[in-house]
């Protein structure tokens, strides 16, 4: 499906400014003040604790097979999330993902 | 080998190896966002006025599944809040600049530069703050330039992709290269594997209401997993 235009015209200025402004919230306003520790807790997983759970269902029910679950798109995954654990290389997971996925689409 | 005297050219050493992330990261969003159905323009502005690839990508993926606009706004935002604890890091060492350098200093607050400059301050605390400032800009002069050129790049040549070599696994590829590294303590370990399932518990919830919630639980459980593993947090830790 493509993004509809008006959706797009709102969430880039409010995503563009909230980015912003999260950037500037110690470093430009409130300043040299601690952080409470249980806040720092919970920020420090923000990434971890989103981004697995976005992609998981893409890669069990891929829209691309009418989300039938793909041999080759789940073996694609394991390798780059494999690779990626052992080598700590972004690159070197994102190849061998891609290599993995072309690998077991044309055998 | 002769040390580089100048702390602006010491930061582009210091954040030169993130180039060969930085790059595809910004040519594959240009792919998939333009086979998404942005046009060059709305590429270009997403990733010079959000600046935060990881982000883009989550919205990108979410605008495309049609979820409504709090639900892509709360996710990709929720992406991005990880950069409070940037600004807070850097505050002891860059907060005595003029607030024009600060504000401009904060748009170029990105995981790279927060990495190379965060070790180098910790490293030398005492260098004068111009010193630190040059150094700040320096790590992104690398990463900057390539991330904005490299995005045109990927959009015009999706433009070029026909449809039916959609690459509809690109991004699925990309976060999970992402997230691998991130997997460096039990903590993040459990956030990882609390998300995945609670999103696939969840999916059936409607307009994407099943990740955000799946988000929440995932980070309460790798706070408490930290907590439960040290007693009461590891203090001064910085992600």
């Amino acid at each position: 499906m493509k993004i509809d235009p008006l959706t797009f015209w709102i969430v880039l200025p409010v995503l563009a400014i909230g980015t912003y402004v999260i950037r500037l919230s110690f470093l430009g306003v409130l300043g040299n003040r601690p952080l409470p520790e249980g806040l720092r807790r919970a920020l420090r997983y923000t990434a971890v604790a989103i981004l697995p759970g976005l992609v998981a269902p893409a890669v069990l029910w891929p829209a691309a097979t009418g989300g039938q679950t793909d041999p080759a798109r789940l073996a694609a995954a394991l390798v780059t999330l494999a690779v990626g654990i052992a080598t700590r290389s972004v690159i070197g997971a994102i190849l061998a993902g891609g290599v993995t996925l072309y690998a077991v689409l044309w055998l | 080998m002769t040390p580089i005297r100048s702390p602006f050219l010491r930061g582009c050493a210091a954040s030169a190896p993130f180039v060969i992330v930085v790059v595809p990261f910004a040519l594959l969003f240009g792919v998939v966002a333009t086979e998404a159905g942005l046009n060059l323009l709305q590429v270009m502005l997403f990733s010079l006025s959000v600046f935060a690839g990881a982000s883009q990508f989550a919205a990108v993926q979410l605008m495309q599944d049609q979820a409504p606009v709090l639900v892509v706004l709360a996710t990709s935002l929720a992406v991005n809040l990880r950069m409070v604890m940037y600004s807070v890091a850097m505050t002891p060492h860059l907060g005595g600049a003029r607030f024009g350098t600060r504000a401009l200093m904060a748009y170029f607050l990105v995981d790279q530069s927060f990495a190379a400059s965060q070790m180098e301050f910790e490293r030398r605390p005492d260098q004068p703050l111009a010193d630190k400032v040059a150094f700040f800009f320096g790590t992104v002069a690398p990463i900057a330039p390539l991330w904005f050129a490299a995005s045109f790049a990927g959009a015009v040549v999706g433009e070029a992709i026909p449809p039916e070599y959609a690459l509809d696994f690109a991004v699925p590829i990309t976060f999970l290269a992402i997230c691998a590294p991130m997997l460096r303590s039990i903590p993040h370990v459990v956030a990882a594997a609390v998300s995945i399932i609670a999103a696939l518990l969840f999916a059936g919830l409607p307009y994407g209401t099943g990740l955000l919630l799946a988000a929440v639980l995932a980070m309460a459980a790798g706070a408490g997993a930290e907590v439960a593993l040290t007693g009461k947090g590891q203090a001064g830790h910085e992600d």
